[in-house]
């Protein structure tokens, strides 16, 4: 049986894989409480997907909703299930990633509870820390006792939970009716191309308004293709038209949190540090000896990028 | 229906008070969500498209929230609506209230930010079409209405989604759906004369217990200013030496 404290986490994946978000946020719950720690994977023929769920470290039960509906991930329709299943639980927990951030609001409003966004530290089990305007600010948030507790959890913060983990594998029922209102047409794959995933990647290289153009961003990828590293960009090289959007690491893009992180031509407004705060070191490169970057890198370097870069490549690769 | 949230300027430099109850408010330059800004100007594109529709700006908070409103008639919205309330607000709380007044109002679309910049919460456009029953579409960053239905590419972690939803639903704006336009002085002139309704927000009834209790607010650890190296050698050893690249 169940318990009110009992801990629901919805998995993201594409249909094929589990996304690494769902390993921290397990990471996250054991942090928690000494709960039971369930994972919900919502899919159509995902039986891979759930397969990797039940490999992690500390889940107790997959439980699985295998239906066409569920194909892609669409808040509207993912909702209602959510919402059902976490009846037994008293914590759901979701990563803090566009699709948690489009999810779990929906969930929160049908089971008439806040959602606490960002999830970032525990105080204690119903207590916690999240960063707010920009990450200027951190406030602690409780929950009175009784309300079930729905939180996204800010990947970042915590580590992935390896494999190790036996799970056993349910299908689980859902009455919930689903809406038809809306469908989803096509992904639009972004500007990593083969390049590691910018919020799995070990190194992350990224570029600001400095490298001055989409064209200039070719020697930043040469680069880190060479030394097989992930590419990032900073909000104003994005405005800028520099670089796609899904490359935006910050506040309002991706919170990421690499062994090292190298920043070309980024001057490092707050909304910007507080998407790299938790890399391991952090570097920067800029011309401008001002620049509000150098005040949290680990090692900074005054200088041109478009020198630095080539010598880079040249003792690098 | 377009919904503004007033909140300290995004140029302000935030500081937390010394008893950690809050930030400084007092005093400090009030403004548009920027994002709940290009929700706005989206609303007002699609009028000047050519749909005849009439745009609502609507706000929740203090009487002073009338200054934004304000700027949201000066931009272009038809009228305005203001919930007056002095407590703070959670995101389940501005949904319900916003679902009366969808339900009073029947809009085919409610436009907002993904997110304010103050308490960065992204919640309250889902948490309103949940509670209405209706897609969503978050993080929009392109939106084409044709025949009762609204495509909307959205940017998420992958890349850009496209989604089709059946109106009326909420869209929640992203940086790039456009830029805000500016307020031209006339338009601030005849704004004053655009209807403004103030409502309380407690006579509308809603369930507006809070959830969540912010119990302290502090300044973030600062992380460590490292060290400076002169050259891309020193640059380099100073890579390896913490074990990459080797």
């Amino acid at each position: 049986m169940m318990t009110t404290s009992g801990m629901l986490i919805v998995a993201e994946h594409n249909g094929g894989n589990l996304n690494q978000s769902t390993a921290r946020c397990v990471t996250c719950a054991t942090s928690i409480a000494g709960a039971r720690i369930d994972v919900l994977v919502l899919g159509h023929e995902c039986s891979t997907v759930a397969a990797q769920a039940a490999a992690l470290f500390g889940v107790h039960r997959v439980l699985t909703v295998d239906r066409p509906e569920n194909a892609a991930p669409l808040a509207a329709v993912l909702a209602p299930q959510v919402a059902e299943l976490a009846a037994g639980y008293g914590y759901i927990l979701g990563p803090s990633t566009t699709f948690g951030k489009d999810l779990m609001p929906r969930v929160a409003a049908l089971l008439g509870v806040g959602q606490i966004s960002d999830l970032m530290a525990i105080v204690g089990p119903r207590a916690f820390q999240r960063p707010v305007y920009a990450g200027n600010v951190i406030v602690t948030v409780e929950v009175p006792e009784g309300l079930k507790i729905v939180a996204t959890v800010r990947t970042a913060s915590f580590k992935p939970t390896p494999d190790g983990g036996t799970a056993e594998i349910t299908q689980a029922r859902v009455d919930a009716a689903l809406p038809s209102h809306t469908s989803f047409v096509e992904l639009r794959a972004g500007g990593g191309g083969a390049r590691p995933d910018l919020q799995t990647a070990r190194i992350v290289f990224s570029g600001g308004r400095g490298v001055g153009s989409e064209g200039n961003f070719a020697l930043l990828y040469a680069l880190a293709d060479r030394l097989g590293v992930a590419v990032g960009a900073s909000r104003a090289a994005v405005d800028a038209g520099f670089v796609p959007n899904d490359m935006q690491i910050g506040q309002t893009g991706k919170i990421i949190a690499p062994d090292l992180y190298i920043a070309f031509g980024i001057s490092g407004a707050i909304q910007h540090l507080t998407g790299i705060k938790d890399a391991g070191l952090i570097v920067a490169v800029n011309k401008d000896a001002e620049a509000p970057i150098f005040q949290v890198a680990d090692v900074g370097l005054v200088a041109d990028l478009f020198q630095i870069i080539p010598e880079l490549e040249k003792k690098l690769g | 229906m377009v919904c503004l949230k007033r909140v300290v300027d995004y140029n302000v430099r935030i500081r937390v008070k010394d008893d950690g109850s809050g930030v400084v408010t007092d005093g400090v330059k009030m403004s548009i969500n920027p994002f709940d800004e290009i929700a706005l100007e989206e609303a007002l594109r699609i009028r000047e498209a050519g749909q005849p529709v009439e745009v609502i700006a609507v706000s929740i908070g203090p009487d002073d929230c009338q200054q934004q409103l304000r700027t949201g008639l000066a931009m272009g919205a038809d009228r305005a609506i203001l919930l007056e309330t002095d407590t703070e607000v959670e995101p389940l709380a501005a949904a319900r209230a916003l679902l009366k007044l969808v339900e009073r109002e029947q809009p085919d679309l409610v436009l907002m930010g993904k997110q304010a910049i103050d308490d960065d919460n992204n919640q309250t456009g889902q948490m309103l079409a949940a509670l209405w029953n209706r897609p969503q579409a978050t993080f929009a960053s392109r939106l084409e209405i044709a025949d009762g239905r609204a495509t909307v590419t959205r940017e998420v972690d992958d890349g850009l989604e496209v989604i089709s939803i059946e109106l009326p639903a909420v869209v929640t704006a992203d940086l790039r759906l456009n830029e805000p336009r500016y307020v031209k002085l006339p338009d601030i002139m005849k704004a004053k004369k655009k209807p403004l309704e103030r409502q309380n927000l407690a006579a509308l009834g809603t369930d507006m217990t809070p959830r969540l209790r912010l119990s302290k607010y502090e300044a973030p650890l600062p992380r460590q200013k490292g060290r400076m190296v002169a050259n891309v050698d020193e640059l380099v050893s100073a890579l390896r030496d913490k074990g990459f690249f080797n």
